[in-house]
């Protein structure tokens, strides 16, 4: 059982880290990029507008995508490392 | 023929595909009632999970809101679709493996204690009722519009329509439905906007076409836009707002109570492993931005299109004359579009200078005043409902009569799919959570099947009666619905799931006092229970407090909820083993099953 749990325990692990690092991207293109740091990127055109504009717009949403999938593909290849997933 | 009944066709048709799809999908147990046995493909569910968020707010008002706003607005955009990251990754994996039926189960479980899922389960009715009133309330105008029946009539057929397939299927008839309504509302909602892409900049896909160049003027769409705009004293739409902490609030808001609202958490115990819950979210997210990404598209290009109609000649030269848009038959002979609304009273006109042409500008400018002036204007002449932006494409863009006959039904099947997912949400609460965990825990399985199709019924009625009659508060619905589940519900689920340390009494207390701490600043700027006048301070940016908007608190309210459950948990006794060794089996997807009731 002890090894089963210390496994358990840095499988845990292993899914906080991927969750904070995609939460980072997450604030980053929301809050970041389409919010507080749109004047930084104001000198950046995109068709008409400034690259903050597009993130605000479409960016973030399209970004929010791809962390989902790759949160989902990652953690099934942990399941199954770890011996946790379902068959 | 008549476009009557080209929309009565539509429409008909639409209902006539969900009672079938109701037949098929009876439900058997309470199982198929509350997560339809279990076996949603993720795909599928996906796609339900579309239709069960887009609401009517989001199909008919969201665009209107971003084109009024322009950049502004785009916390709707991000905020709407940025808590599916959250439920995909903090809640819904977990939930799925807990395996029970209902949101409230999960905080009564998990905090051992009845007062907590109490207090859940009131969250969870209250948010999900206001919520309900706005789409039944919506149907109704769908209806009274396009199929000129009286709007408390049109309500009573989409209530009965709903009533046979979420009475009879539960979530198994809803799911099914929901994934018809989103074909037929996602169809509604891009032909138009494709057609308005190509005609103003050549390119066929919407999202493109909002950032490419404007085939008339040579110039990008947008700056195009800014500039005709600012000429009559509005502000650039892609302009940067001053008061960036709401922004990033109201924001942080819409996205917590996004994860946090029941209706959509339920959807991810349908499929059949902790796996699919996680694919779940993320097909969810694309069939949403299917529509989120047109959603700027329509928005920018519809304000577009209504400026040119009003001034056909530029900004520099003279407005359109009124007897124009009074006469003008296309070739079809159907007549102008904004006469066409004009006769609806959604669109207005006032000849205030009196010389028969339509001046459209922003007259609460200062600035522009002088300009204004000069130029014989006497106040802003036109102003339209920002709610025709969607309904009206059709006829901007000048398409045949089916296509408006699909928005009527896309319009419909939006706001029909919501209220059921919302209506389920309800009445398993009450069957569930009530009835069968407190009332009596000794009810048959097929004892507890009928109390829950008898809530879902008396659920229906409520809400259209409340539908039909809205209260003063449902326009409030943002703020409520989305204040408390940020405050109230999603930082008890996340907390169950990521911390053992916090207890029965942490959490409940964290729950109240969220809760407690949104609705008083809500009521505060809004009114005491939204009774109009009874507010303490006036609900402008100047009162605000930092300039936090009532609409932005549910944010602050989670933090509160959060430090109040981590406090009160530490100062009182761990959980016990038993339930630090649930938390601990939520964690591992091996052995979820199908959802179970013990």
């Amino acid at each position: 059982m002890s090894g089963h749990s210390y496994d358990a325990e840095n499988y845990w692990k292993a899914n906080l880290r991927l969750i904070l690092g995609s939460l980072v991207i997450w604030a980053l293109v929301s809050y970041g990029f389409a919010i507080l740091l749109r004047p930084m990127l104001a000198g950046i055109a995109v068709g008409g507008t400034d690259l903050g504009f597009w993130f605000a717009q479409q960016g973030s949403i399209l970004t929010f995508i791809a962390l989902i999938f790759h949160y989902s593909w990652r953690m099934n290849k942990i399941d199954e490392k770890f011996g946790v997933h379902e068959e | 023929m008549d476009q009557f009944y080209i929309n009565l066709i539509f429409v008909g048709a639409s209902f006539l595909i969900y009672i079938g799809i109701a037949v098929w999908a009876k439900a058997g147990s309470t199982s198929d009632f509350y997560v339809a046995g279990g076996g949603v493909h993720p795909i599928t569910n996906g796609a339900a999970i579309g239709a069960d968020w887009m609401s009517a707010a989001s199909f008919i008002s969201m665009a209107g809101l971003i084109a009024a706003g322009g950049y502004s607005n785009s916390t709707f955009l991000m905020g709407w679709t940025g808590g599916y990251v959250l439920l995909a990754m903090l809640l819904a994996p977990y939930l799925r493996k807990f395996g029970k039926f209902t949101v409230p189960q999960f905080i009564g479980d998990r905090y051992y204690s009845e007062n907590a899922r109490l207090v859940a389960v009131i969250c969870l009715i209250v948010a999900s009722v206001t919520y309900v009133i706005g789409q039944m309330a919506g149907a109704g105008v769908a209806f009274s519009r396009f199929l000129e029946v009286d709007s408390t009539m049109g309500l009573i057929i989409a209530a009965v329509v709903v009533f046979v397939y979420a009475v009879l299927g539960g979530m198994k008839g809803i799911t099914y439905t929901q994934v018809a309504q989103y074909c037929v509302l996602i169809v509604a909602y891009t032909i138009p906007a494709v057609f308005i892409s190509l005609h103003l900049t050549g390119n066929p896909i919407p999202g493109l076409g909002m950032f490419s160049t404007h085939t008339e003027s040579g110039v990008p769409l947008l700056a195009k836009l800014n500039q005709v705009i600012t000429d009559l004293g509005f502000n650039e739409y892609t302009a940067d707002v001053d008061n960036k902490l709401n922004m990033v609030l109201f924001t942080l808001s819409l996205m917590i109570g996004t994860a946090g609202l029941p209706h959509v958490i339920i959807r991810f115990f349908t499929v059949p492993k902790v796996a699919d819950a996680r694919w779940s979210g993320g097909w969810a997210l694309v069939f949403i931005a299917l529509l989120y990404l047109t959603a700027p598209a329509v928005a920018s290009m519809a304000r577009l299109n209504i400026m040119t109609t009003l001034y056909p000649e530029g900004t520099a030269a003279q407005p359109i004359e009124w007897a124009e848009i009074e006469n003008e038959l296309d070739e079809d002979g159907n007549r102008h579009w904004i006469k066409e609304w004009e006769i609806t009273g959604l669109i207005s006109f006032e000849d205030k200078n009196g010389d028969g042409r339509v001046q459209y500008y922003n007259d609460k400018n200062p600035e522009f005043a002088a300009e204004a002036e000069a130029r014989g204007w006497k106040g802003s002449e036109f102003s339209y409902n920002r709610d025709i932006l969607v309904l009206a494409n059709p006829e901007i863009a000048n398409l045949p009569g089916w296509v408006i006959g699909l928005i009527a039904a896309g319009g419909l099947a939006a706001a029909l799919s919501t209220a059921a997912g919302l209506l389920l949400a309800i009445s398993s609460a009450i069957s569930h959570d009530l009835i069968k965990s407190r009332i009596n825990p000794e009810i048959s399985d097929k004892g507890e099947l009928l109390a829950a199709r008898i809530s879902m019924a008396v659920a229906i009625v409520v809400a259209t009666y409340l539908g039909a009659n809205p209260p003063g508060f449902a326009a409030q619905v943002v703020a409520l619905a989305f204040g408390i589940a940020a405050a109230s519900l999603f930082p008890a689920l996340m907390m169950g799931i990521f911390s053992k340390r916090v207890n029965n009494v942490g959490a409940t207390l964290g729950m109240l006092s969220g809760l407690i701490f949104t609705l008083v600043y809500i009521f505060i700027y809004k009114g005491w229970f939204f009774i109009p006048g009874t507010n303490n301070l006036p609900d402008t940016p100047e009162n605000w407090i930092l300039g936090i908007s009532p609409l932005s608190i549910g944010a602050v309210g989670a933090l509160v909820n959060f430090a109040v459950a981590f406090m009160v948990s530490k100062a009182t006794a761990e959980p016990p083993v038993e339930i630090q060794e649930l938390v601990e089996s939520v964690r591992y997807p091996r052995g979820a099953g199908s959802a179970h009731d013990h």
